[in-house]
């Protein structure tokens, strides 16, 4: 094979059937283990349970929306359905997925690590995570909640009849888990580099994941302050957001958007990482302009705390700060140009493959930029007054979520999977998926930008009948959309027992993961390894190649 | 007919609604521009430079540094361009003209009312002359609403407890949708009503239709009602300031400061009186919290708005007069 490197070569002496899966055996070598690997393992399987439900409360709402009536669920089901699909996929699938489950198995291998800086405090993350996702079941169960993933007070305080407090509960409880994340990360980032291994020849998925967890970190404890402000406000009466209390409403959006702005970041920062990786590997090539890429990730961790208030464009705030949060927020949209520019750039006189990452990562440029751009209407607040709280914005959120984020999560686990288990997945059926995320996903969410235009606003459960042609046009996009997360569901599963057998390498990329075995001992390397090449150095892994053949 | 199935934007009812769809085909141009430039760059990379048997590995080419500085400054300058339009464009749809007819919308779950100043009441429907600017005076009774004109490209936020006011001249006489844009509960979608924009001469007779008189004069009877006639008299005996030429006026405070009486001076002044105390008076008035409707809170406004003429002598404006 041409793909093989100097690291398979160096592999071959110490090549060891013990890994970290068959390490130990039983359920509990699984729930009290301290492996990063291991709970990374934990967490995708929470995560993909979390991510059918949350997409079973869309597709009920898109089936609903087939019509302008409201005739399959009522209005309260429909309010829950479209609450519950917005708590779940934001706190329990799209904030955890790509940090929890990606970078907690590639992180610490990425830097030569055995482990993160606080294996114990990584489980108690997951711990949380599952305290908040029963919490949030029983919610669901017992009857769901109907405010909104947003809050918004004083409905949810004085008004709505549903789960109020157990759901922000749940938030509040999932924050933490978020919080102990990112600052796991944060320690083995600064403290546990291999040997040689500099800031500057990091992989780009870990300055990603380094400006992911400071955002955590600082944002997400206002978060708890908010939901803990409101539990009190609903449960005992304190007014801080209620007017009949002496309270203000706008306060709680302010406060709401603080934490939830930077989440947009949190959710969107490991994407970009996991798009430069991706990239790199699957066009043999360094990132083009590797340092602006790697700054632009805390540039936009910094900028995301400073345009919160462009969410209350017309909430009322003042028209001077508006305009001071609308200069800010076009401002956050440069890095993230810097980042599409360069990954287009890198394509030029690379070696482009085809396979199925690559496919999802070329897609998520393309639907991140559709994303990025549509934020720029938004930002112009004279348009924004117009196009806020309508389908535009609904559009506009899901091409930077889905298309950005679940793109990339979905391109990221491809591309590690052979890591994480040792198989190859099916590449037809896994090219055929990505096809069909790509297409059904633009069917369903293209449309909403021209509804949202025309005036259709978001959160309608029965709507004008002149909306029905491109609401049906969603839903068909839906469906698609449906089938393509069902495939891989389905070929990844049985690629466990039934895939290829993938070598320590399968990709011939560069990187410290791709020089262990797959999948990798429990300790992750044999010795620990000394770095002396810059991230993504194709032609030194070149050279290298060069000199084992000629052994 | 294809069209009306399949609309791409609402009609243009409104003043603003060229300007802001100017500048939405503007980002439409530019925007569409730079992403399909992005899309077909990439997909003619990813196929020229494919990987073959010839080129497993990449060549080692660097493109030139220079272009960094471009993609950072030419987005720079566009977005500065984009934000002075959108600014502008905001600034002067938050600055409502001084002739604009004075309408008052309060939401509640889930149903709009709106109350004309000649006294007119209506639900989930409106009536407002066509090319003549539209002032709404608007609060809610429960949770946050927002009121959003589509054909006329406007909406914002209705607030329990603090009025806010929005504008609009419609251009073009027709019925158009109203929409609650701010998830409120149950019925949310249903919080819809009409927009209807007749010609001048109709509105007038429209308007003739009876009413229990207009709204100034049906604050006036409540202004009496809760007994506000006998500190506030009309002269410089009272125990309450005058109200006459009050609103819109500086007012000095107690602790010193001048604020506008603008509707949310007035409106604290009547459900929270001791917020803010005129200065040369006692903090004497009882609250009013709990025991006057939206709705006739908003006649009571339209009243004290309509006592105009000359300020008495040695009354709240003494700090400030000469």
């Amino acid at each position: 094979m041409t793909t093989a490197t100097l690291h398979d070569v160096r592999l071959v002496g110490a090549s060891t059937n013990r890994n970290y899966i068959n390490d130990e055996y039983g359920a509990l070598s699984w729930l009290l283990t301290k492996d990063h690997k291991r709970i990374a393992i934990l967490y995708l399987i929470s995560v993909s349970i979390m991510f059918v439900l949350g997409g079973f409360f869309a597709m009920m709402m898109r089936i609903e929306l087939l019509t302008p009536d409201g005739d399959l669920l009522t209005s309260d089901t429909y309010n829950k359905f479209f609450t519950m699909h917005g708590v779940v996929m934001i706190f329990f699938f799209l904030i955890p997925a790509i940090p929890a489950v990606l970078g907690n198995f590639i992180l610490p291998i990425q830097l030569g690590a055995k482990d993160l800086a606080f294996p114990k405090i990584n489980l108690l993350s997951w711990y949380l995570y599952m305290a908040a996702a029963v919490v949030g079941l029983v919610v669901i169960i017992t009857g769901g909640v109907d405010t909104g993933w947003t809050f918004y007070t004083p409905f949810s305080t004085q008004y709505s009849n549903t789960h109020v407090f157990g759901t922000t509960l749940a938030g509040f409880i999932a924050g933490f888990s978020s919080i102990l994340t990112g600052l796991n990360f944060i320690v083995t980032i600064h403290r546990m580099r291999a040997p040689g291994l500099t800031w500057y020849r990091l992989p780009l998925f870990v300055w990603a994941m380094y400006a992911t967890s400071v955002v955590m970190l600082l944002a997400t404890p206002v978060l708890a302050i908010t939901l803990t402000m409101l539990m009190i406000e609903r449960a005992v009466g304190v007014g801080f957001f209620d007017p009949a209390l002496g309270g203000d409403p706008v306060l709680y959006q302010h406060m709401f958007w603080f934490y939830s702005h930077p989440a947009v970041y949190i959710m969107i920062l490991p994407a970009m990482g996991v798009a430069s990786d991706v990239v790199a590997a699957f066009t043999r090539k360094k990132i083009f302009g590797y340092r602006f890429v790697a700054f632009s990730s805390l540039a936009i961790a910094f900028l995301g705390f400073l345009v919160w208030a462009h969410h209350l464009f017309v909430a009322g705030i003042s028209v001077y700060s508006a305009m001071i949060f609308s200069f800010l927020s076009f401002f956050v949209a440069v890095p993230s140009a810097i980042k599409v520019f360069n990954w287009t750039a890198t394509l030029y006189r690379a070696s482009v493959s085809w396979q199925t990452p690559m496919l999802y990562i070329l897609g998520f440029i393309g639907l991140f930029t559709i994303g990025g751009v549509t934020g720029l209407f938004l930002a112009s607040i004279g348009l924004d007054i117009h196009v806020t709280d309508t389908y535009f914005v609904v559009a506009h959120f899901h091409y930077v979520m889905v298309g950005g984020t679940v793109m990339a999560y979905m391109a990221g686990l491809h591309y590690w999977w052979p890591k994480i288990t040792g198989r190859m997945y099916p590449e037809w059926w896994a090219r055929l998926a990505a096809l069909l995320v790509f297409v059904g996903f633009n069917l369903t969410f293209f449309p909403q930008f021209i509804l949202g235009y025309v005036g259709m606003p978001r959160r309608y459960h029965a709507y004008a009948p002149e909306f029905q042609v491109l609401n049906v046009l969603s839903t068909a996009g839906a469906s698609v959309l449906a089938v393509g997360y069902i495939l891989p569901i389905i070929y990844l599963v049985w690629s466990i027992w039934f895939g290829r057998k993938a070598g320590p390498n399968p990709w011939g990329a560069v990187g410290l993961e791709w020089t262990t075995s797959s999948p990798p001992p429990k300790e992750n390397f044999h010795e620990t390894p000394v770095v002396t090449w810059d991230a993504y150095d194709y032609p030194a892994m070149m050279k290298a190649m060069g000199e084992t053949q000629n052994v | 007919m294809m069209v009306a199935d399949f609309p791409l934007w609402p009609d243009q009812a409104s003043t603003f609604a060229r300007d802001v769809d100017n500048l939405y085909i503007f980002l439409i141009l530019v925007c569409g521009t730079v992403a399909v430039g992005v899309f077909l760059t990439i997909f003619y990379f990813a196929i020229k430079f494919r990987r073959r048997p010839d080129n497993e590995l990449a060549q080692d080419y660097e493109p030139p540094k220079l272009l960094e500085v471009m993609w950072i400054a030419i987005p720079s300058v566009i977005f500065m361009g984009l934000f002075v339009w959108g600014s502008w464009l905001y600034f002067h749809m938050s600055r409502v003209p001084d002739d604009a007819l004075d309408i008052y919308a309060t939401g509640k779950q889930w149903m709009w009312k709106f109350q004309h100043p000649t006294g007119q009441r209506e639900i989930n429907s409106l009536h407002v002359p066509v090319n003549r600017p539209v002032k709404i005076t608007m609060a809610s009774e429960d949770v946050i609403h927002s009121l959003f004109f589509p054909y006329f490209r406007t909406k914002a936020d209705v607030l329990p407890n603090r009025y806010r006011t929005m504008w609009f001249q419609a251009t073009k006489t027709g019925r158009y949708h109203i929409f609650c844009a701010e998830y409120c509960g149950t019925l949310h979608s249903g919080m819809i009503g009409w927009v209807d924009v007749m010609e001048s001469a109709d509105y007038q007779k429209w308007l003739a239709g009876g009413t229990e008189g207009s709204m100034a004069s049906q604050g006036e009877q409540l202004f009496q009602r809760y007994a506000c006639n006998t500190c506030h008299t009309n002269d410089a005996g009272g125990r309450g300031p005058v109200l006459a030429g009050l609103y819109g006026r500086d007012v000095t405070l107690s602790t010193g400061t001048v604020v506008k009486a603008d509707e949310n001076y007035i409106r604290e002044s009547i459900l929270n009186p001791q917020a803010k105390t005129v200065k040369g008076f006692q903090p004497i008035m009882p609250t009013f919290q709990g025991q006057v409707s939206e709705d006739d809170l908003m006649k009571l406004l339209a009243y004290v708005k309509s006592l105009t003429g000359p300020i008495p002598q040695a009354t709240t404006t003494k700090g400030v007069t000469q």
